[in-house]
Parts: structure tokens; sequence; C-alpha cells
């Protein structure tokens, strides 16, 4: 789908090379004129996805800190037991320090995107979003060094676990906009009426998805905090009441949202793999979620409440849990993002266009 | 060019400040210090006044099947040999780990903190004894016992919160606890399976029953007095008892049952 095909209307057609080019760049995000950038970088990209990964593995050894009751094996911070030496790695030490060498990889692999990201892409949105994946490591570091130092308040751990996930959004965006298709593959735009709705859907979605994420979160740090098989502040009734029916409350939202976005993703961009694609995704997604998020309940809820150690299905469903719920946040977010880059752009087109008529004048 | 120097040191300031602007916790933290007022000197007692009271804790019905506690995650542990919990535990009928104490009846009287600590030994990998009675202000005596590290951390609702690792046959640790709390958890994060919980009186008045369920609690004064029998997972319950005069007042028993207090005689 070349340039011709683009809602330009209002501006004039050019010739030269360069100004076609950047007549093109509407599959850009945002999308504003630019100059041409630099070419695909593959490894760039190969990078930024293996990053994607590493933040998802992070996830998931953070999960085995809660779910395995280790969060304050290691009771100081940011030294272990007083120094930076790697200690014994026996008990919740393993899951606890696991988690934080884990961290501090992920940490270092995002300051070489970010460098990396600097010096290959001329995109400055691309650069400054890469500098905010670094800000926003950081301060996920020291939001985890935060709970630890003040024994796993639920408020930090709740804060600590939903920064978490959305550094992977991040990172997962970030791998999207370096890909080769992002640059590349021409996008069907949306009908008005279609790219509105579909843009009302995929935000509702999103943002139930963050709801979806605080109040299981939350259920989770104050029930291994303060419910009955911990300090006991709490009654478990009360936790479940506060927490986990708004949860599953808002589980039946969430599930009600990615079918109705789906099925209009279906039926109003039938030739649009870049929306097709996350969409059959979420729904796979969603149904294992369900199950798992059923499991989670029966193990923490009904069975651990006369085990005297979390087990392992316990600890594998609620882990699981929580990193199916970190790929449907970022599967839903990408969504968003193409719709986005599909809707109409009568205005920035005419914007290019202005742009192209003063390149041709001066 | 200027720009990306800019932007180098920013991040090395950003990722300074996270790692050593924040102050590594008090791995130590001096013995707990009352928030009130010097304490009162303790009221005087005439000795040869003062009774007891007895009895014993059981447990209605079948008790359940102790559950295997798995130790694999630490072979220093695992070594040691089969463990069950001990929630529900004693022989027979018959329940131990009951913290029975006064709660009632002794007024405005104070008293001397004693000197002696008690101990808490983690031998095992369990902690010992399961459950413990302090007056408030006194020395808990803390040991590890094991070739491993236990890390100690209560979780109290009424006194200062502490997460403390002690290396294998490390150096005692000695605590204290300002404020009375009954039930305070006491967990290790690196064995999820280790619990205890510390009770904290201000009175000398309370016994924890053994395997036989047994209680007696020694020189009080005579009066009328509310005893209560609390168990972690069956409930509290009281009972009212009146104490004579150099009388050994036996037989005030407590019956627990499954979910919950049944009653005393």
């Amino acid at each position: 789908m070349g340039p011709s095909s683009l809602r330009t209307s209002g501006s004039k057609r050019v010739n030269s090379p360069l100004l076609q080019c950047a007549v093109s760049k509407r599959t850009e995000f945002p999308l504003r004129p630019q100059l041409p950038t630099s070419t695909h970088d593959r490894a760039l990209h190969g990078f930024a996805v293996a990053l994607a990964g590493c933040t998802l593995l992070l996830l998931v050894a953070g999960a085995l800190v809660t779910s395995n009751d280790a969060g304050l094996a290691v009771p100081d911070w940011p030294t272990s037991f007083g120094s930076f030496r790697m200690p014994v790695m026996v008990g919740g030490v393993k899951y606890e320090h696991g988690h934080r060498l884990v961290a501090a990889f992920v940490g270092l692999l995002t300051i070489v995107l970010a460098v990396w990201t600097w010096l290959r892409d001329g995109r400055r949105w691309m650069r400054v979003l890469s500098v905010a994946a670094v800000v926003g490591i950081v301060l996920q570091g020291v939001l985890g060094g935060l709970t630890v130092l003040n024994f796993l308040p639920p408020a930090i751990s709740t804060a600590h676990a939903v920064l978490g996930q959305t550094m992977f959004c991040v990172l997962a965006m970030l791998a999207l906009f370096t890909g080769r298709g992002w640059r590349n593959d021409p996008v069907a735009p949306l009908a008005p009426a279609d790219a509105a709705r579909l843009t009302l859907l995929s935000t509702l979605l999103v943002a139930s998805l963050y709801l979806q994420l605080i109040f299981g979160a939350a259920f989770r740090h104050v029930w291994t905090k303060w419910g009955p098989h911990a300090a006991a502040r709490m009654a478990g009734s009360d936790i479940i009441q506060w927490f986990l029916i708004p949860h599953v409350v808002n589980a039946v939202i969430v599930t009600a949202l990615i079918v109705v976005t789906t099925l209009a993703v279906f039926r109003r961009a039938p030739q649009n793999p870049q929306l097709r694609r996350p969409a059959i995704a979420l729904h796979v997604l969603l149904l294992t979620q369900l199950l798992l998020g059923f499991a989670a309940f029966l193990t923490r809820v009904v069975w651990q409440m006369d085990t005297p150690q979390p087990l392992v299905p316990l600890v594998l469903s609620t882990v699981a849990h929580l990193a199916v719920g970190a790929l449907l946040l970022a599967t839903a977010v990408v969504l968003a993002i193409q719709i986005r880059r599909a809707s109409p752009i009568a205005r920035e087109s005419e914007h290019v266009g202005t742009a192209a008529r003063e390149a041709v004048t001066a | 060019m200027t720009k990306i120097k800019f932007l180098g040191a920013l991040m090395a300031a950003l990722v300074f400040l996270a790692l050593f602007g924040c102050s590594k916790k008090e791995e130590t933290p001096a013995a707990e210090t009352p928030a009130a007022a010097p304490k009162a000197a303790a009221t005087p007692i005439d000795k040869s006044t003062v009774g007891s009271v007895s009895g014993s804790a059981k447990f209605s019905g079948a008790k359940p099947k102790p559950t295997k506690i798995d130790m694999s995650q630490d072979p220093a542990c695992a070594k040691k040999g089969e463990n069950t919990v001990e929630t529900i535990a004693g022989d027979g009928d018959n329940l131990a780990n009951v913290f029975v104490y006064v709660k009632d009846g002794l007024g405005s009287r104070t008293f001397d903190t004693p000197t002696s600590p008690v101990t808490l030994d983690q031998q095992g990998c369990r902690y010992h004894p399961h459950v413990l009675g302090v007056m408030t202000g006194q020395t808990i005596d803390i040991k590890n016992s094991d070739e491993t590290t236990h890390n100690i951390h209560p979780t109290p609702a009424n006194n200062r919160e502490w997460n403390e690792s002690q290396p294998p046959k490390g150096a005692d640790l000695q605590k204290t606890f300002a404020r009375e709390e009954i039930l305070l958890p006491v967990k290790c994060n690196q064995h999820p399976w280790m619990k205890m919980y510390i009770n904290v009186v201000k009175s000398p008045y309370f016994a924890v029953t053994g395997k036989d369920g047994k209680y007696e609690i020694k020189d009080l004064p005579p009066g009328d007095y509310t005893l209560e029998f609390v168990h972690e997972k069956l409930g509290k319950m009281e009972q009212k008892v009146t104490v004579a005069a150099k009388e050994s007042k036996s037989g005030v028993d407590a019956t627990f049952k499954p979910g919950g207090a049944a009653g005393g005689q």
C-alpha cells in the first residue's frame, strides 16, 4: 500500500523522494511529519524482544517471592545480609535474592537498550521512551527496596507489583516499535466510526485490566501480610470482601470487554493483521487466565487455610495467574496502540501535506 | 553530545541515589524503650496470702491428623527428619500450647520486670517453644542452634515490627516488647513453616499448657479474676475465678472444640 492510498486530502502530491518518504511516515507513532529515520536495526529489535522476555521472567521471579512467603528472607537492602556478596541460596533466600539478581540484570539491559536506542534510532519519541524505561526500572528497584525496609507494607508492595507490570508493558512497546513490521508493514486505515469505537473499547479494556491488576496485587499483598496465615491483623473474610470480590467482579467486566472489543476488531478490521493478531491472543490468554484465577482462588483461599507452608499447587497457580495477567495487559496495550495507529489521521495528513508544501517552496 | 552527557550523568545520579540514598535498615535496634512515663514501683504483695490456680486445657472431639511439613527446600532442615505441625497438639484429648493468663482482676497493681530472660530457640528448623509468655520489657534471648540461617520476624499489632537474620550458631539476639499483646505472630521468611506466638503481658501471672494440657499460675494474691485461655487456632475463652488467701484453686479447665472454644468448668 503506497503513499497514494494514504489519506492526504487537502495536500498537494509531491514528487521529491525525500518528501515522499516524509509523507509515508503516517505509520510512525505519534503520527507527525518526521525526517526519514535510520534503517531498521534488526539487532536492536532482537535485543528489545529479549529484554521484554527477561522482564516477564522477572515478574515470575517476583511472584515466586510472594507466593513462597519469602519477601523478607533477606532482611536488608540494597545489601544482602550486610554485603554485596552472594548469600547461600537456600530456603526463602533463593527466591528473594534470585529476584534481586534478575532485577539487576534487567535494569542493566534496560540501560543498554536506552543507550543503543539513542545511538541508532532517530525517532525522538523512541529515545524519550527508552529513557523513561530506565527511570521506571530504577524507580521499581527503589520501590522494591522500600518495601523490604518497611517490612512489606501492602501499599508499597502493591505499587511495586503494579509498576512492575507497567514496565513490562513499556518494554513490550519498545519491542513493538523497533520491529520491522512497525516501520514497513502497511496499515489498513479504519473508517472514522470504526476507529472511534475501537479506540474507546480498547482504552476501556486497558483501564479495566489495570484496575484488575491493582485489585489482584492488593489482595495478594494484604493476604500475605495481614491475612489469617500471616499477622492475622485482618480477617480473611474482610480481605476477600474488600479486594478479592472486586477483583472477581472486575474480571467479569474485563471478560465482557475482551469479547466485545475483539469481536469489533474481527468485524470492523478484518483485513488488518496488526489488530487481529493481538485480538486472537487476548482470547487465548483470557481463557487461560480465568482457569488460573479459579485455581489460584482454590489453592490460596480454600485449600491453604490448614497448610503449614505454601504448597506447590498454590505457588504454580498464583505465579502463572500473575504472569498471564501481565501478558493480557501488555497485549491489550499493543492492541490499543495498533488501533490508534490505524485511526484516520486527517489532521496529521494535512499537517504532513503542509510541511511538504513548505519544503517544496523552500 | 552535550545532551547525551547530561542524560548519562542524570541516569548515573538516579542509580547512585537508588543504591545508596536509602539507609540500610537497622540490623540491631536498641532494646525496646517504652514510650510511657518511667515505670512505677512494683505493688507490694503479701506473700503469706498468695494462692494459685491450676487446671488443664482439653480438646473436645477427634483431633485432626497432624499435617506433615516439607522441609526439603533447605537441606540443613530436611535431614532433621519428619516433622508435623503443632497447631493442635497434646497427648490424648489434652491440648498443648494454650496460653493462660490473668486478664482482669489485678486492678492497678504494677509488677517488676524480671531480670532473667526467657529463651526462644530455633532447633531442627522449628521454634522452641511454640508458644511463649513474657512480661512487657522482659528480655527474650533468641538462639539459633541450627546449621542454617534463620530470620526472626515478629509481626505485631501493638509493638514495633522488626526482622533480623541469625547465621548458623550465631550470636544470640536479645529483644523485648514494650506493650501488651496476645498471640503476637513470629515467623521465619527463610523457612515458611516456622511460626510461633509470643504473648506479652503486664503481670507474671501466666502459663502455657504442655503436652499434658496442664497449667498452674502461682503466687496469685487473693481476689476475683478473669482468666483467659488463648489458642492460636481454636480461639479464646474466659473463666471467672475467685482465689481466697492461700487457696490452691484447681480444676479451672477449658475445653476447646473444632471451630472455636466450647466452655470451661
